[in-house]
């Protein structure tokens, strides 16, 4: 029945076609007259969806409370000193992080010191040079590497890496930069540096991507006011570009940091298990992390496994606190004003 | 030529040099970048592909020793906790996320909410797994469950963070339009709003499904992986990550040979996904809505 139409087909009712609109119920109408219901419903839905954005609140609390409560025998055993003694000896329930502590900044700065120069590189690349049919394929490229599970890359780096670097990358190493000190000592294939080198691989598609967005992001008019100066390409991006980003660049490195510090199951599969402080870059060690996932499911005594659980619970504190800096520096950029030129 | 010319001359040339040598090294980059993926890819493939056989996707583990066996205990093993996991994750995702697009504009609990939920994405995984297993799992036993519940906390921020981009993108006329008719907001929130962005929030979704899938240090210990076909949910099961990592650090040949076969399935899963996430994001978030 469509009685608005004029030339409607069916002209069975003799009644005018306004009266049929005032009685029959229409959708309109209907809504109309739940309104009273609809404001308890809204309500409701709010409420639910309320509770649902809380759970993630509740989750970082959840998190937090459960490790102070289990960690609680070491925190009281070992107090804040657990924090700079490095032993680590399960059998006579001795214990301190500093080793592994050691092993998590040792690996993750090496890490970046690799990874970041490339992946600013790469960022460049992708925004300021790259022919723009090549543009798409590599930035997907990249991203394949960020959607490779940690584990392949553990099982890579056991079968490909490790041969590698005991063979003909350790003797390089030693026969060119040996001088330096940190390629003394047995090289097993696995230690340090393959934990680096692998963690670089990593968390470079992180950063990268992160950056370019960020440059990307970069208004095209200040390219166009440097480019005017008669600044060369290079100089574009440095002035132009690089400068304005570079808060945001910071944060993009900062990502990447927490992502290496917290990284477990390629490191555990090619660090070496090794609770000491090496001086060597081939000398096996553990991190925070990996000491978690290796000795976690053997941890008998009770005073073990809440020294594992604090060793989680500064692991957590640690990754929190570098990516909220981060999270701030890239928000700084991306969400707020424009980049400001100094 | 005095001298003024001649040094700015040189001066050019000096920065045309340098603007050829950085660009130079920033391909030089790019190049260094892409060899590890390839090395991965082509390493996986060669050996994954000569692995893999029809007895890998029909068969459990063979005992160590014996020669062939497969993984669809891990296989199955893994679609169970993902399931549990996507059960949980994605609602709560999901509704956080239309909470903070379209009841929580510009208040500052919205912004910690955010702000919390970008945080919770960087904690790491194995802070999940035994925070986990300190609350389902220890006097207990392990169980699908539980890694089930540690996977969906790694999903949610991920998906509330997309939920809430997509959602921003939806142009307000068209909530409006709804209100103006009397449609009740939970209403317009569901059918307007949700039904207009959804391929946007199906794309986040199976991002976050593709991150946990591959996900090992969160199941450790609470799913804990099993040698034999156990679907209860209340027992220890099999995940492809898990026994890719226990066949990776042993010492049998033949169990290096099913790791990778094993993380070839696992990486065509989930570049499946992530390339039908790619079209999903091509076809734009409006277009394929309603």
């Amino acid at each position: 029945m469509s009685p608005i139409m004029p030339n409607a087909p069916a002209v069975d009712s003799p009644e005018p076609a306004l009266a049929v609109v005032d009685t029959s119920p229409s959708p309109v109408r209907d809504f109309l007259s739940k309104r009273g219901s609809g404001r308890i419903a809204d309500n409701s839905f709010a409420a639910v969806m309320l509770v649902c954005a809380c759970s993630i609140f509740a989750i970082v609390l959840f998190i937090f409370g459960i490790l102070v409560l289990h960690s609680r025998p070491s925190l009281v055993q070992f107090g804040w000193k657990f924090f700079t003694r490095s032993a680590w000896d399960p059998v006579s329930g001795d214990f301190g992080a500093l080793p592994f502590i050691f092993g998590t900044l040792a690996t993750s700065l090496l890490a970046l010191c690799m990874a970041v120069p490339l992946a600013l590189g790469v960022a460049v690349f992708l925004t300021e040079l790259c022919p723009r049919p090549l543009r798409a394929p590599i930035s997907f490229l990249t991203e394949l590497l960020a959607a490779i599970p940690s584990v392949v890359y553990g099982l890579w780096a056991v079968f490909v890496l490790v041969p590698l670097m005991r063979d003909p990358v350790g003797p390089f190493l030693v026969k060119t930069l040996g001088w330096t000190g940190l390629f003394s000592g047995p090289n097993f294939g696995v230690g340090l540096l393959t934990a680096s080198i692998i963690l670089a691989i990593m968390i470079l598609p992180i950063i990268s991507s992160l950056t370019r967005d960020i440059m990307t992001a970069v208004p095209n008019s200040q390219r166009e006011a440097v480019l005017a100066l008669g600044a060369t390409r290079w100089e574009m991006i440095r002035i132009g570009v690089l400068r304005n980003s570079r808060i945001g660049i910071v944060g993009a490195i900062m990502l990447g940091l927490g992502r290496a510090l917290g990284e477990t199951m390629a490191v555990t599969m090619v660090i070496g298990n090794h609770a000491d402080i090496g001086k060597s870059l081939f000398s096996p060690a553990n991190t925070l992390a990996s000491v978690i996932a290796g000795e976690f499911s053997e941890a008998t005594s009770d005073i073990y496994l809440s020294a594992l659980i604090e060793i989680g619970l500064a692991l957590f504190l640690v990754t929190i606190v570098v990516n909220a800096i981060a999270r701030l520096m890239v928000w700084a950029v991306t969400r707020g004003a424009p980049a400001r030129v100094h | 030529m005095d001298f003024q010319t001649r040094s700015m001359r040189m001066n050019n040339s000096r920065r045309t040099a340098t603007n050829y040598f950085v660009s130079g090294l920033s391909v030089l980059a790019t190049i260094l970048v892409i060899i590890p993926l390839v090395a991965i890819l082509f390493y996986l493939v060669y050996k994954g592909a000569s692995s893999l056989n029809l007895a890998f996707f029909t068969h459990a583990p063979a005992p160590v020793g014996e020669a062939g066996g497969g993984m669809a205990n891990s296989i199955v093993g893994s679609g169970i906790i993902l399931a549990l996991a996507s059960l949980m994750g994605i609602p709560i995702g999901i509704a956080a996320g239309v909470y903070l697009a379209e009841f929580g504009r510009g208040k500052p609990f919205a912004t910690a909410v955010r702000f919390t939920a970008d945080v919770l994405n960087g904690v790491p995984s194995i802070v999940m797994g035994i925070s986990v297993f300190t609350l389902l799992v220890k006097g207990r036993h392990f169980s699908a469950l539980a890694g089930g519940v540690a996977l969906a906390i790694m999903m949610i921020p991920t998906i509330t963070r997309t939920t809430e981009e997509m959602l921003a993108t939806v142009p307000h006329a068209i909530r409006e339009a709804a209100l103006g008719l009397g449609v009740p907001k939970w209403r317009t929130a569901i059918s307007v709003s949700l039904r207009t962005a959804s391929p946007g929030i199906i794309t986040g979704c199976m991002l976050a499904f593709a991150r946990v899938a591959g996900e090992t240090a969160p199941l450790l210990f609470t799913a804990f992986g099993n040698q034999f076909w156990s679907l209860k949910l209340n027992e220890p099961i099999a995940a492809l990550p898990l026994q890719i990592y226990v066949y990776a650090i042993s010492p049998y040949d033949e169990w290096h040979r099913l790791a990778w076969a094993g993380s070839l399935v696992l990486i065509v899963m989930i570049m499946v996904s992530v390339t039908l996430v790619r079209i999903f994001a091509n076809r734009g978030v409006l277009k394929g809505g309603s």
